[in-house]
């Protein structure tokens, strides 16, 4: 059936409309079949939908989410992960290998794909583990899993420690036209610590976390890239040191690439306190307030290509525990582009035209993905965003299994409103759509 | 009823509920404590140590970690204030049956206990009971963190053998980075004017010691002669892997205390230690049985500055029959 979306507010940089421009847009099967001025566009049968001037943008990816499934869908399964990223905005998430078992073979992705085809509107893509078992002693089946629908592939949750074994993982994924996301980290640097090694860390009495470790790997990765050939994407980078390193390989030329998550952009270190807040327990650490600002600069100048939530679900009894029992991670689907619209858009230190760059076009791109624009001929995946309305995060709004965001408490302004996926509503005036 | 003295009788309570880090109390309020506790320290050498002052009150010793020195001393101040004392340990605990800290704290709650002492090796978990509990929580050291009884009776210490704590040098010497004895102490001593140098190799120091309020130094030797206290902090002798030194031997080559560097402490200045000593490491028999080491008088120190804490925790001269 078509769908009309009348008074969009259309922002689309690919699509030569880098500020809002009032639109009408229909679409049939699953495409973008015209795209005109407000009344422009001849009325037919099928949906109708006014936006009333709220905007309108190519679908939102999240390239960093992890589903929890199969394994531990207590924590998050297909079907409740797709939901958040509705929730959220995004039309498409990119799911990560460090499930039980981990996906490293064909068969697994294939279990994601269809699981997530049978479930959820929302696109599931998947990111293969580059180690057996993330062990780092032996190449996955990346042959397999590519033939069977992986778009790139990661150790995420840790790095690969071995140089030698990232050297080859790197060199096969090159030879797939594969990218590999490196999460950056030695380990025996970081040893047991649990938040960045500094004041914070000194006065609540926790093990360190030097941000050296992260800094090395990036530092090492990007060598190997240079040496294999292979598109290299650093995952949620954390420091500033860091982040200089990605602008040097990209000067030089390189297939570099880099995410951020909101986290590390919109908290630091400072925000842990004698409360212990196992929220606020993150891999990577939360670093200083200098490396956030140097995160925020990154993101706004483009050094940093997109965003990434780390969408790390954890039950409420894993996390109700004492700092150094909890695990790692907080959510963030639902609450990514509220972040970026409150903090960056309506402060002025990022157009609306770089939020879909970096949250829409980007990350398709390193992905592989096909692009999506407000065009004829484009794939309908559209998120429809009210920049006006203010929410407060708290844990009764969550479509997630989990709760543990760390941003609770927080005064938001924007939100999505509308989900469209293929055309068909994922989320629709704020709710999600079951499939 | 009794009272230590006319005066501290007179005291006011504490304003925190429980004193979980040595920040939660002021230096005056600190002073009130090591005030009260001297009072306990004179009853503590009667003959006949018991006190009806916390007579009907509960106090749990929630001892999630092993620690026999610090469970007695809390186990004796309670008992000496005649409060009814509860050991809940590791062990017996059903922590070890994989129940949670939140879950044990709620359970303990439904009992209605007036105070729980809690020793765990998490830093953060006395804070954790305080969300889940109506007793006052003490913190009796949690990771390596904080140990803010250790600090009181340290203080107590060092104001009753110099009569002030302000203007005093203090070195602390030893593993910085993983003591929850310098957590407390450090900041402690700073709030009572006293000046404080953390002294280790840059392998025991943390990332940051000026924020616990202590400059940092990586010789012993260097300024030995300037302290009117040297602390020595235990020295945990544990994996060799990766060891931040490479042999005790070496360590107390370095950073220990034998007869060349006590003959080397100031007239009047004195060594202090949290105990259990490692003897011939921190220190050699001779630097631990010489006058100048306090080690015991610390010890004696503990259990009249856990009552006192105790006492000005549940409302000071408040007594049960008229709380």
């Amino acid at each position: 059936m078509p769908l009309m979306l009348k008074n969009a507010r259309c922002v689309d940089p690919a699509a030569g409309m880098p500020q809002p421009k009032l639109c009408d847009l229909l679409v049939r099967d699953g495409q973008i079949v015209e795209i005109g001025q407000p009344g422009s566009i001849r009325t037919e049968n099928g949906l109708q939908h006014d936006l009333g001037g709220k905007l309108l943008v190519p679908g939102l990816v999240d390239m960093h989410v992890h589903l929890r499934d199969p394994g531990q869908e207590y924590k998050e399964d297909i079907a409740s992960g797709g939901a958040a990223a509705a929730h959220g905005g995004f039309t498409a998430v990119l799911a990560m290998p460090n499930t039980k078992p981990i996906t490293d073979s064909g068969s697994q992705v294939t279990y994601v794909l269809k699981k997530a085809a049978a479930v959820t509107r929302t696109r599931v893509h998947v990111a293969g583990a580059l180690s057996l078992g993330e062990q780092g002693a032996a190449l996955a089946e990346m042959g397999d899993m590519a033939a069977a629908g992986a778009v790139a592939f990661t150790d995420d949750g840790r790095g690969l420690q071995d140089a030698g074994m990232m050297r080859l993982a790197m060199e096969y994924a090159f030879g797939l036209g594969r990218p590999v996301l490196s999460h950056c980290q030695v380990e025996s640097l970081v040893g047991n610590g649990q938040i960045n090694e500094g004041v914070v860390s000194t006065r609540l009495g926790l093990a360190a976390w030097p941000a050296a470790g992260e800094e090395m790997q990036i530092a090492r990765d990007i060598a190997l890239a240079k040496l294999t050939g292979a598109a290299l994407h650093i995952q949620h980078l954390t420091t500033a040191a860091g982040l200089e390193m990605v602008r040097a390989a990209k000067a030089e030329g390189l297939s570099v690439t880099c995410e951020v998550t909101p986290h590390h952009l919109f908290l630091d270190e400072s925000a842990l306190d004698e409360t212990y807040n196992t929220n606020l327990k993150m891999n990577p650490p939360l670093r200083t307030a200098a490396d956030a600002a140097a995160l925020r600069a990154g993101l706004a100048d483009g050094s940093i290509d997109c965003l990434a939530s780390d969408h790390a679900p954890h039950a409420a009894h894993e996390k109700a525990v004492e700092f150094e029992l909890a695990p790692f991670g907080t959510t963030g689907l639902e609450t990514s582009l509220g972040l970026v619209l409150t903090e960056l858009v309506a402060t002025g230190q990022m157009s609306l035209a770089k939020l879909v760059e970096r949250m829409a076009h980007a990350p398709r791109r390193i992905l592989g993905l096909e692009p999506v624009s407000l065009a004829h001929g484009s794939i309908a995946d559209l998120t429809v965003i009210d920049p006006d309305l203010e929410w407060v995060v708290s844990e009764e709004g969550f479509v997630s299994k989990s709760r543990n965001s760390a941003f609770i408490g927080r005064h938001l302004l924007g939100r999505a409103t509308e989900v469209y996926v293929d055309g068909y509503a994922s989320l629709d005036k704020g709710n999600v759509v079951e499939l | 009823m009794f009272a230590p003295d006319a005066e501290s009788l007179a005291m006011k309570p504490l304003a925190t509920k429980h004193l979980l880090a040595i920040e939660d109390l002021t230096p005056d309020e600190i002073h009130r404590v090591l005030d009260a506790a001297r009072s306990f320290k004179e009853v503590n050498n009667r003959p006949i140590k018991k006190l009806p002052t916390l007579r009907g009150r509960t106090v749990v010793n929630l001892f999630l970690e092993n620690s026999t020195r610090t469970r007695t001393s809390f186990e004796l101040a309670a008992k000496r204030l005649s409060a009814d004392g509860i050991n809940f340990s590791a062990s017996a605990s059903a922590t070890s049956k994989g129940e949670s800290l939140v879950d044990t704290a709620q359970t303990l709650n439904a009992m209605n206990l007036d105070m729980v002492i809690i020793r765990h090796s998490f830093a953060g978990s006395p804070y954790i009971l305080t969300q889940h509990m109506e007793a006052h929580i003490i913190n009796g050291g949690d990771g390596k963190h904080q140990h803010p009884t250790q600090a009181l009776l340290d203080l107590f210490t060092i104001r009753e053998h110099f009569g002030h704590i302000d203007g005093l040098k203090v070195a602390i010497v030893g593993d910085i980075c993983h003591s929850r004895v310098f957590g407390s102490l450090a900041p402690g001593l700073r709030m009572m004017g006293a000046e404080v140098t953390a002294i280790a190799p840059p392998t025991l120091m943390p990332a940051a010691p000026e924020v616990l309020g202590a400059r940092s130094l990586y010789s012993l030797d260097a300024e030995l002669e300037s302290f009117d206290v040297v602390y020595m902090l235990r020295i945990q002798q544990e994996r060799i892997e990766r060891a931040p030194f490479p042999t005790l031997r070496e360590y107390a080559r370095l950073y220990g205390i034998g007869r060349d560097r006590l003959a080397r402490i100031k007239p009047g200045g004195i060594i202090m230690h949290p105990g259990p000593v490692n003897r011939g490491v921190e220190l050699t028999s001779e630097a631990i049985d010489t006058a100048q080491n306090l080690l015991l008088y610390q010890v004696n120190a503990g259990v009249a500055v856990r009552m006192a804490l105790m006492y000005l925790l549940m409302g000071g001269g408040q007594d049960a029959s008229d709380a």
